[in-house]
């Protein structure tokens, strides 16, 4: 027995010890909150959970939501693989002023990064009065929610590709040049498939960040109910008007998508630690 | 398709990578470009691969002539073997050589089967018949280096360019590898230059050696007359196998370990020898060397046949006459 022992490990009772803490932390702190949601949305049964959920209100925060996720990731999907593609395949001064820039809405708080938007396109913004008089609602309307979300979620798909992309040089692409192949074509069959997988992580992670951001969101949102409420504004207002098991159902569903983002996650670790053999 | 390259500058920010550099490559032969890091010689690869730019100015680039300068590498017609083979991890081995032919425009690309036979034709050149379907992680290193060969060689390049092409390879590998490369050449005939820091590389393998230091060429010749006539203290000594004896404050001489002629200490000639001590002694193979020490304390290399150890008898300890000849300083 002693003489399979490797160096690096503990002796069985502080491996014991160690892996009850972590087990018991993880239970109070994430285990048991999840139960809680779903505990406290079933409370009053199946009937009232489903009434709460099928409420208009409801159903146009899940739609707002979605359409909000739709456009932010996307977009933010393009932009990180440029700004990724940008800062890994070519040097260039302020290259490293960019890589913090791209960092920014990471350091910065949520709350802060909605009101710069109100700051500039709110009624009493920089560009305000130019958009009232050509009447485009930017503020407390869908544009600003989708503006403050992409802000929010920019640093996910860049942050997970530039460190990929960095480690994996610009051999490969090099030698397709030679070879006489154009930029798109160097993309789609050099670049994108080695890679897809940090991509597709980036953004799932992107998409449940999108989905799930409050803070700037509720900033520019205006919290018009029906209207610009996404399904965390809308259940906060449920919330404080002491509608907890209306709350809670809508809580599931932020709860069931952080579930299925963390199965797809493990399955795309799975299905890319089988192709990584292929890194040398 | 000959190779030339005319007054070429590259600066890096402030860093000067290549400085009025000129060289002729002729048609057909294999050439190589010898020289320690950062000498340029990669650089320089890249200039007339395509994939770096020169400096504005004069500087040139033609292949049989014709100013290629302004050509984008994808359509200079090189095939270009990069130090880690740079293969298309996710592709298989027939999809990488088959790459160059399958991203022609439509309009000139071959039919599939003509692809297909192409691919085994080379497969079959470099000597990996049947290895088409496997990935690139299922090869040993020499393979890989063959099918980056292959891959390069697909698209009927005009040159063949290859950086570091042995230099991630294990000993014995490169040294087969090697040998097999020259009667590659040999075969094809396709005007080759490569990239090595290996002096004994270069001087094996080349038709025509270049050494470069500091951005610049300091000696271009066939082996023999890099070997044989080293214009700079800088060739001599990064040729390797020479000793370097100094002979007073600002002035050394150098001589290679094998033209120094061994007489007993009995014969010494005060006039044209020098006595050393034989400090060390290594016989396992056809030569030996011998590591001797000078009266003033310098230590020199000094090489002979077994033959001749045998006929002197020599040993550690012995002392002996050295005639170090009039060679270069």
């Amino acid at each position: 027995m002693s003489s399979t022992h490797h160096v690096t490990t503990e002796s069985k009772p502080v491996r014991l010890l160690l892996i009850a803490v972590a087990a018991f932390i993880l239970s109070l702190f994430l285990l048991l909150p999840l139960i809680a949601v779903f505990a406290e949305a079933l409370r009053r049964g199946w009937e009232l959970f489903l009434a709460s959920l099928k409420e208009e209100e409801a159903w146009s925060a899940v739609k707002l939501t979605l359409m909000a996720a739709g456009l932010s990731v996307p977009l933010n999907t393009l932009f990180g693989l440029s700004a990724a593609w940008l800062v890994t395949k070519f040097r260039f001064r302020g290259r490293a002023f960019l890589l913090s820039l791209i960092d920014l809405p990471f350091a910065v708080s949520p709350v802060i990064a909605g009101m710069v938007w109100v700051l500039l396109f709110g009624a009493h913004g920089w560009f305000g009065p130019w958009l009232a008089e050509h009447d485009i609602r930017i503020i407390f309307a869908l544009p600003g929610i989708v503006i403050a979300t992409v802000f929010v979620t920019f640093p996910f798909v860049a942050r997970e590709l530039i460190p990929l992309m960095e480690s994996q040089g610009a051999d490969q692409e090099e030698a397709a040049v030679t070879l006489g192949a154009g930029g798109w074509r160097i993309f789609r069959s050099v670049t994108l498939p080695s890679i897809k997988w940090g991509l597709m992580y980036g953004v799932l992670l992107c998409n449940a960040r999108a989905m799930g951001e409050f803070g700037a969101v509720s900033v520019v949102s205006g919290h018009i109910r029906g209207e610009t409420n996404t399904l965390p504004l809308h259940i906060e207002v449920l919330y404080n008007e002491y509608q907890f098991s209306a709350a809670f159902a809508c809580a599931t569903i932020l709860a069931l998508l952080a579930l299925v983002t963390l199965g797809i996650k493990s399955l795309v670790e799975h299905l890319s630690g089988h192709t990584s053999n292929s890194r040398h | 398709m000959s190779i030339t390259i005319r007054s070429i500058h590259k600066t890096f920010g402030s860093y000067r990578a290549l400085e009025d550099v000129s060289l002729d490559v002729p048609d057909g032969s294999l050439t190589a470009l010898l020289g320690p890091s950062g000498s340029g010689k990669t650089t320089l690869l890249r200039i007339v691969a395509g994939l770096e730019f020169a400096d504005d100015g004069p500087g040139k680039v033609l292949f049989h002539g014709e100013d290629v300068s302004g050509i984008p590498a994808g359509k200079r017609g090189v095939g270009f073997v990069f130090q880690h083979y740079a293969l298309f991890k996710h592709m298989t081995v027939g999809e990488n050589i088959a790459f160059g032919l399958t991203t022609l425009p439509r309009s000139k690309r071959p039919k599939k089967a003509e692809i297909g036979d192409r691919v085994r034709e080379l497969l079959k050149l470099v000597k990996l018949e049947g290895l088409d379907k496997r990935r690139p992680h299922e090869l040993s290193g020499g393979q890989r280096q063959r099918v980056a060969l292959a891959r390069a060689l697909a698209i009927k390049p005009k040159v063949l360019l290859l950086d570091e092409p042995f230099g991630a390879l294990d000993a014995q590998v490169r040294k087969d590898l090697r040998r097999w490369l020259r009667v590659f050449h040999d075969e094809i005939g396709l005007t080759t230059l490569f990239v090595t820091h290996d002096q004994e590389e270069a001087l094996e393998l080349a038709d025509q050696v270049v050494v470069m230091r500091n951005a610049r060429i300091e000696q271009v010749g066939t082996p023999q007359e890099i070997y044989d006539q080293p214009r700079s203290p800088f060739v001599y000594e990064f040729l390797g196998n020479v000793n370097k004896v100094a002979l007073n404050e600002n002035s050394n001489q150098y001589i290679r370990p094998h033209e120094i002629e061994v007489c007993f200490a009995a014969e010494h000639d005060p006039a044209n020898g020098k006595l050393a001590k034989i400090h060390h002694l290594f016989s396992a193979g056809p030569v030996a060397t011998l590591t001797v020490r000078l009266e003033d304390g310098q230590f020199l290399d000094v090489e002979l046949s077994r033959k001749q150890l045998d006929d002197l008898a020599l040993d550690v300890g012995d002392e002996i006459s050295l005639k170090l000849g009039s060679a270069a300083p």
